[in-house]
């Protein structure tokens, strides 16, 4: 045994002499410092980076018998379903993968907001990681239309023909962006390259420069302050402590926990009452026949609310442009957080009853306005999407104002 | 518990508002009641598929010997009594009707039905199996309460009988126009046959809640120790 | 801090636990991803075995059909093409088929179930060319002294009317013969032994 051991330590004594290698370990998971007080919040980033990998894993497995092409791709699908030893689960946990990649991304940004992450010094990960959060996007979008039912069809045109919007250039963009004059199986190809190849690798590229821009800084904490201003005499932070072992083994049961919600989604209720995987998309693509109601996959809809939202057509600015331009701010928005937040402290516990109050009504904005996107609009729905687009760009608007005027708490020298 | 019963009761509302509550003309379903685990049902609902469903619908995702497998008939059996429109066991149940003739002769081609109980759901087929009605305004000579002005024929009409639809939408079939079974057994019949859509939309259906079942449990095993291991370095740390 | 040994022994036993299970668990998830490897159903279809109707071939002539995308020969020999077999014996390299790809019935002079039919892979062992058919005695290509046999156009291999190789030739092996049986008396399928032989 301690034979296996000396030439395990050999070898990596070898490879160390010649590639950074305990140096990378040291300097980003065995010495790293990280706060001790991560709580429940801090998990939904190493949970990203696995569901980052499933759908990669089982993304590579479903290329191997998908076919990028209209007349065959929705029947390779049902082969991979049917004919493919175990083709169903792979199919079914990227199906999977795919909503809880969002659920988990938007917790995750949600801790950013909590905790002001992304507060100075640490601007650049957010941009990063709003770079990410774009990059999902788009990734989910292509993605969509590979299995080119009805769904992945129609929705794709709705959206391309968004761009169409555009003044002077839109029609131009959206022939470019379609490579035919309508969806067609040369869209299907290139949106099948862009989700396999492209943004893959533009994903795990600012993964990794969004991970070394973090440790770069050092990680933020639930109480906002900075660790690196108490070191012990050795100068590691006094609250600070090693990555490994403690966060590798603090997320572990974290990762099986997301595996058990996964499980039970795969074998259970793959559809997910058809937020997963939705009805419609079991019918074959038909350019002849657009479905009654053509709404976007769960995780789209707040911004398809914002959208919708816009019924005014407002100084000879059609709605249509406007419903475009405001989805596009309502995103970018994000972006410019860092620089909004002008309150004294980064984290919510110690931010007053004006801070709480304004991220609340966000919140439930922004859950309405996801709701809403569900369901067909009606006048009245619109209405109330009018109302909570209105209550979601305040929240940005405002901010400098409100963060200001808010009234913090003194915050603690070492972390609770 | 609180939160339980109220998490319970959004989740069961978010779903219905989603699933399949009504169809498309407003009119309630009714509830199909299947259950793809009874093999007996979807060996009923195979035969009544091949004989009345496959002479216009395809289901060119399923193959014959799959279906035999999973429905634990002999392979023999299958291509002496199920195969009419195929070869060979190994093929899939594609239809001898040419798809122009069949936009001529019914307006529409028959959607193929390897995946019909994803998109519309089993309640909706079940629905409509039993919503058939005389109307002699249509070419067909039948209607559907479920699906107006549709232009598939009745052809389990000489299971049920002659139905008709009363002023307010029902659906009964008068004592001298019943077919070879009673309304029961027909309700049976279209019931066993949903069940078999329902199989063929998704055949790993009858295998992944058991495999889920074992996945979930090691895994609640695996989350155990990989507690208590967290617990116990977890103590180091103040 | 201090850790007692009782503690370092539970963390040993806890951390082993995980790492053991937790193992099993990634090799059990990785089961359906190598299966996927495996032929899907339709290549199982595609690949199924394939019946053929034999009661139309005449004496000396070949029919060919298609397996697994292979062509497979199926040749209904003479009298005289029979007999010549065992006299093609000293010219061969492995005539007895010691290192053919063959079920267990063509281990003999004919390679055939029934002697009068050859059932053969239409392939060169060579480089998998497709032979071609002489069947008449003192075939130009073949040699003046002989009584028909395949030859392969890209590097001259030639083999004898069981399929058996030349010596001297490059081909290695003699040609395979496939699995099949006989369903009836005119019809064979070519894919499937039947039960009882060995492969």
């Amino acid at each position: 045994m301690s034979k296996v051991v000396k030439n395990l330590t050999d070898l990596r004594d070898w490879v160390d002499a010649r590639f950074p290698l305990m140096q990378l370990w040291n300097e980003h998971v065995g010495q790293y410092y990280a706060p001790k007080n991560f709580n429940f919040w801090y998990y939904f980033g190493v949970l990203s980076l696995v569901v980052l990998v499933i759908q990669i894993v089982t993304g590579i497995w479903l290329v191997m018998n998908y076919k990028p092409d209209a007349e065959f791709a929705f029947a390779s699908v049902e082969y991979i379903m049917r004919d493919v030893d175990w083709g169903w689960l792979i199919r079914y946990m990227h199906s999977t993968g795919a909503s809880f990649f969002f659920i988990v991304i938007y917790l995750h940004m949600f801790r950013g907001i909590m905790y002001g992450s992304y507060r100075k010094p640490r601007e650049l990960i957010w941009v990063l990681g709003m770079c990410l959060y774009l990059a999902l996007m788009a990734e989910a979008f292509f993605g969509y239309l590979l299995p080119w039912g009805q769904m992945s069809y129609w929705g794709a045109q709705v959206i391309i023909s968004l761009f169409g919007a555009i003044p002077l250039v839109g029609e131009t963009l959206s022939l470019w962006i379609r490579g035919d004059y309508v969806v067609s199986d040369i869209t299907l190809n290139r949106f099948f390259a862009f989700h396999v190849i492209a943004l893959p690798f533009a994903i795990a590229g600012l993964v990794l420069l969004h991970i070394l821009a973090l440790h770069h800084v050092g990680s933020n904490n639930p109480d906002g302050i900075d660790i690196k201003a108490n070191k012990d005499p050795a100068g590691k932070p006094l609250d600070g402590i090693p990555f490994h072992p403690y966060y590798t083994i603090k997320d572990a049961p974290a990762i099986v926990g997301l595996l058990i919600l996964m499980s039970v989604v795969i074998f259970f209720a793959p559809e997910m009452g058809g937020y997963f995987l939705e009805h419609n998309n079991f019918v074959p693509a038909d350019p002849l026949k657009t479905p009654e109601h053509i709404a976007p996959v769960w995780y789209f809809t707040p911004f398809y609310s914002i959208l919708r939202a816009n019924t005014i057509n407002f100084f000879m600015v059609p709605a249509k442009l406007w419903g475009v331009i405001f989805m596009g701010l309502g995103t970018m928005a994000f972006f410019l957080l860092p620089w909004l937040d002008r309150g004294k402290v980064r984290s919510i516990r110690y931010r007053g009853w004006i801070y709480k109050t304004a991220l609340s009504i966000f919140v439930v904005s922004f859950l309405i306005l996801g709701y809403l996107g569900l369901l067909p609009p009606t006048p009245g729905r619109t209405a109330v999407a009018q109302v909570c687009t209105i209550l979601y760009f305040l929240f940005f608007l405002l901010m400098p104002f409100y963060t200001k005027w808010d009234k913090t708490k003194p915050v603690p020298e070492r972390v609770t | 518990m609180m939160v339980k019963k109220v998490a319970t009761a959004i989740l069961s509302y978010i779903l219905s508002v989603s699933c399949y509550a009504a169809s498309e003309v407003g009119v309630p379903l009714l509830d199909a009641d299947v259950d793809v685990s009874n093999t007996v049902s979807l060996q009923r609902g195979a035969r009544l598929f091949v004989n009345y469903c496959v002479s216009c619908h395809s289901a060119e995702y399923m193959r014959y010997n799959r279906m035999a497998e999973d429905l634990g008939l002999d392979p023999e059996l299958v291509k002496d009594n199920l195969m009419f429109a195929a070869d060979k066991i190994g093929d899939t149940m594609t239809i001898a009707m040419r798809s122009d003739d069949s936009e001529q002769w019914f307006g529409v081609k028959p959607p193929d039905l390897s995946v019909i109980a994803r998109s519309k759901g089993v309640n909706y087929l079940y629905s409509f199996l039993n919503g058939f009605y005389l109307d002699s305004t249509r070419p067909t000579g039948v209607n559907n309460i479920y699906y107006p002005n549709t232009a598939m024929p009745h052809v389990l009409w000489d299971l049920q009988g002659f139905a008709q639809k009363t002023d307010d939408g029902q659906i009964f079939v008068p004592e001298d126009s019943h077919g070879d079974m009673t309304v029961i057994e027909y309700q049976q019949a279209t019931r066993d046959l949903v069940t078999f859509l329902d199989y063929l939309g998704e055949p790993a259906k009858l295998v992944r809640y058991k495999i889920g079942f074992w996945v979930i449990s090691f895994l609640l095993v695996l989350f155990v120790i990989t507690c208590l291991l967290r617990r116990e370095y977890w103590r180091d740390v103040h | 801090m201090t850790v007692d040994s009782t503690d370092i022994e539970r963390r040993q036993f806890l951390t082993g636990t995980a790492a053991v299970l937790g193992g099993l668990g990634a090799g059990v998830a990785a089961i359906p991803f190598v299966s996927t490897f495996q032929p899907s159903e339709r290549a199982k279809a595609i690949g199924a075995p394939v019946e053929a109707n034999i009661d139309q071939i005449e004496p000396g002539q070949r029919v060919t059909y298609k397996w697994r995308g292979k062509p497979v020969w199926i040749i209904r020999r003479t009298e005289e093409q029979l007999a010549a077999l065992e006299q093609m014996r000293d010219i061969l390299a492995d005539p007895d088929s010691v290192s053919s790809v063959q079920p267990e019935f063509a281990e003999n002079n004919w390679r055939s179930l029934n002697q009068e039919y050859l059932v053969l892979v239409g392939i060169c062992t060579h480089l998998g060319c497709s032979p071609s058919f002489r069947p008449l005695v003192g075939d130009v290509v073949m040699g003046a002294d002989s009584v028909g046999g395949f030859y392969c156009p890209c590097h001259g291999s030639k083999f004898d009317l069981s399929g058996r190789v030349y010596a001297g030739v490059p081909a290695p092996t003699n040609m395979d013969v496939p699995p099949y049986k006989f369903l009836n008396e005119s019809r064979i399928l070519i894919g499937e032994l039947a039960e009882g032989e060995g492969a």
